[in-house]
């Protein structure tokens, strides 16, 4: 059973048997406006939460998205370096950014579930 | 502009009702994008008609005996050459050449003349036109306009189903149809298109009419900068600033070539030293392989890792396809088809000096 959390910096993880999945929100990419590039890492690159661990880039600016943990890259979704614009229309979904083995499951513990997250965003 | 309080456009409510996401922009609240997305609305403005809110832009009228002798005097700029209804690029440059500002000067009539100066600019623009004018008869009289551009191939077509008949205008001409309008054909996408500053109630109706029209679409500040950008138009205080000058610039082009011999205007002087001299560095445009936009302050390199200059404007040109930049080089690496790099976060990006615009200018001439 997989669990999700949001950020306040408005990231999505889903966390499944150690691994989490990581992503923008749909608010996110929204305010971002159209992306046409996405600067994803290599598998095997070590995190410290707080990290630039991706960078997504719209017509008009460039964005990180930070690591919400610790842990090791585990693959960067391919699929965004000849379709960027996946992460718009498919944000929590296909357009899913990088998977990390995370070091500590624990640390995600103080983020917020997707009630609260939709309470914050309004 | 952190803590500062924003201009607010005079049809900000209906930018509000289109769903328009705002952005603070030269001391303006400005609508950045609309719901359609800044990739939808550039698109559709080289494929029909865009509808642009541009009433930060300044309208400032100069009339009187000698309106043409302070234009010379603050401008490289020949306004008695001007036929009436004439347009033409100009610049204010200090007594270094650099430019303070870049303008759009139209002869109204014999002894008045229409200055289109850019937002961030307009409060110093007007200050230092009315000082230059104390040792002239002439009049400096900033107007209270909303000033709408309707740009794009069908454009003309929208205007004409409003009841806007443009048909004699053609490009880098204005004209005042109604008392108070000023309407050009010209623009900053690089296609056909029109500027029309108007009283604010006149506007109000204008717009509503205009946007009756489907080929039409309101676009927001994002799109303008991608759109300007392929068309490899300048952004005052990125592309040209106080520290850059005409001939760095490229924009050689927009001063008479009798001017730059004998023109008194402010830094004539300073500007006929940089010609001789051959200046150091120059504006081109920068294409970047690949998909990885680079943008405005990155370094330029050569294939030794020299500086090479610098990046002013960048991005992505969604009528191109690919990223599309513009910045200064050395001048001997300012040749299309110099391949030089940009250091994004420390990635080497190759990058070939492009010829501007990138996508081919669209003007009626007429």
């Amino acid at each position: 059973m997989a669990t999700t959390y949001f950020t306040e910096d408005h990231e999505w993880i889903r966390v499944e048997n150690g691994i989490a999945t990581v992503g923008i929100t749909d608010y996110a990419q929204e305010q971002l406006g159209d992306l046409v590039f996405v600067e994803l890492p290599e598998a095997g690159r070590q995190l410290k939460k707080g990290d630039a661990a991706v960078v997504v880039e719209s017509v008009k600016a460039a964005s990180d998205v930070y690591a919400p943990a610790d842990g090791e890259i585990t693959e960067s979704n391919a699929a965004l370096s000849s379709d960027p614009a996946l992460v718009n229309s498919a944000a929590t979904g296909d357009g899913w950014l990088w998977k990390m083995k995370l070091a500590d499951e624990g640390q995600l513990s103080g983020l917020m579930d997707e009630a609260a997250y939709k309470k914050l965003v309004g | 502009m952190t803590g500062e309080e924003l201009f607010h456009l005079p049809l900000e409510d209906l930018h509000i009702a289109a769903g328009a996401r705002f952005g603070g922009f030269a001391g303006w609240s400005m609508p950045l994008t609309y719901p359609a997305g800044v990739m939808k609305e550039h698109l559709h403005t080289r494929e029909h008609a865009g509808l642009f809110d541009i009433s930060h832009m300044k309208l400032i009228k100069v009339s009187g005996k000698d309106a043409a002798a302070l234009l010379s005097r603050a401008c490289p700029l020949d306004p008695d050459a001007l036929e009436i209804s004439q347009s033409k690029l100009t610049f204010f440059l200090n007594e270094a050449a650099g430019i303070l500002d870049d303008l759009i000067v139209t002869r109204l009539g014999e002894q008045r003349f229409m200055v289109v100066a850019n937002a961030g600019n307009a409060v110093a623009d007007v200050a230092h036109l009315t000082a230059l004018a104390e040792e002239f008869d002439a009049k400096v009289e900033p107007l209270d306009r909303v000033f709408l551009a309707i740009q794009g191939p069908e454009a003309w077509a929208v205007l004409s189903r409003a009841g806007i008949e443009t048909g004699s205008l053609t490009f880098m001409h204005g004209v005042e149809p109604h008392p108070g309008w000023f309407m050009s054909r010209s623009g900053y996408t690089g296609e056909d298109g029109f500027e029309i500053g108007l009283p604010a109630d006149d506007a109000r109706k204008l717009a509503e009419k205009l946007l009756a029209d489907d080929r039409l679409m309101w676009i927001g500040l994002a799109a303008r900068d991608s759109l300007r950008l392929e068309a490899g138009l300048c952004l005052h205080g990125n592309d040209i600033t106080p520290d850059t000058d005409p001939a760095s610039a490229s924009l050689m082009w927009a001063i008479p070539k009798d001017l730059r011999a004998d023109g008194t205007f402010i830094g004539a002087e300073a500007l006929r030293k940089i010609v001789a001299d051959g200046p150091a560095e120059k504006r081109v445009g920068l294409k970047a392989e690949g998909r990885q936009p680079v943008r405005g302050g990155t370094v330029v390199i050569d294939e030794a890792g020299n500086p090479a200059g610098r990046v002013t404007s960048g991005g992505f040109g969604p009528s191109a396809g690919h990223p599309v930049a513009m910045g200064y080089v050395a001048t001997l690496l300012a040749k299309p088809g110099t391949k030089l790099f940009a250091d994004v976060r420390g990635n080497r990006i190759p990058v070939d000096v492009h010829t501007l615009p990138f996508t081919q200018h669209r003007y009626r001439k007429g």
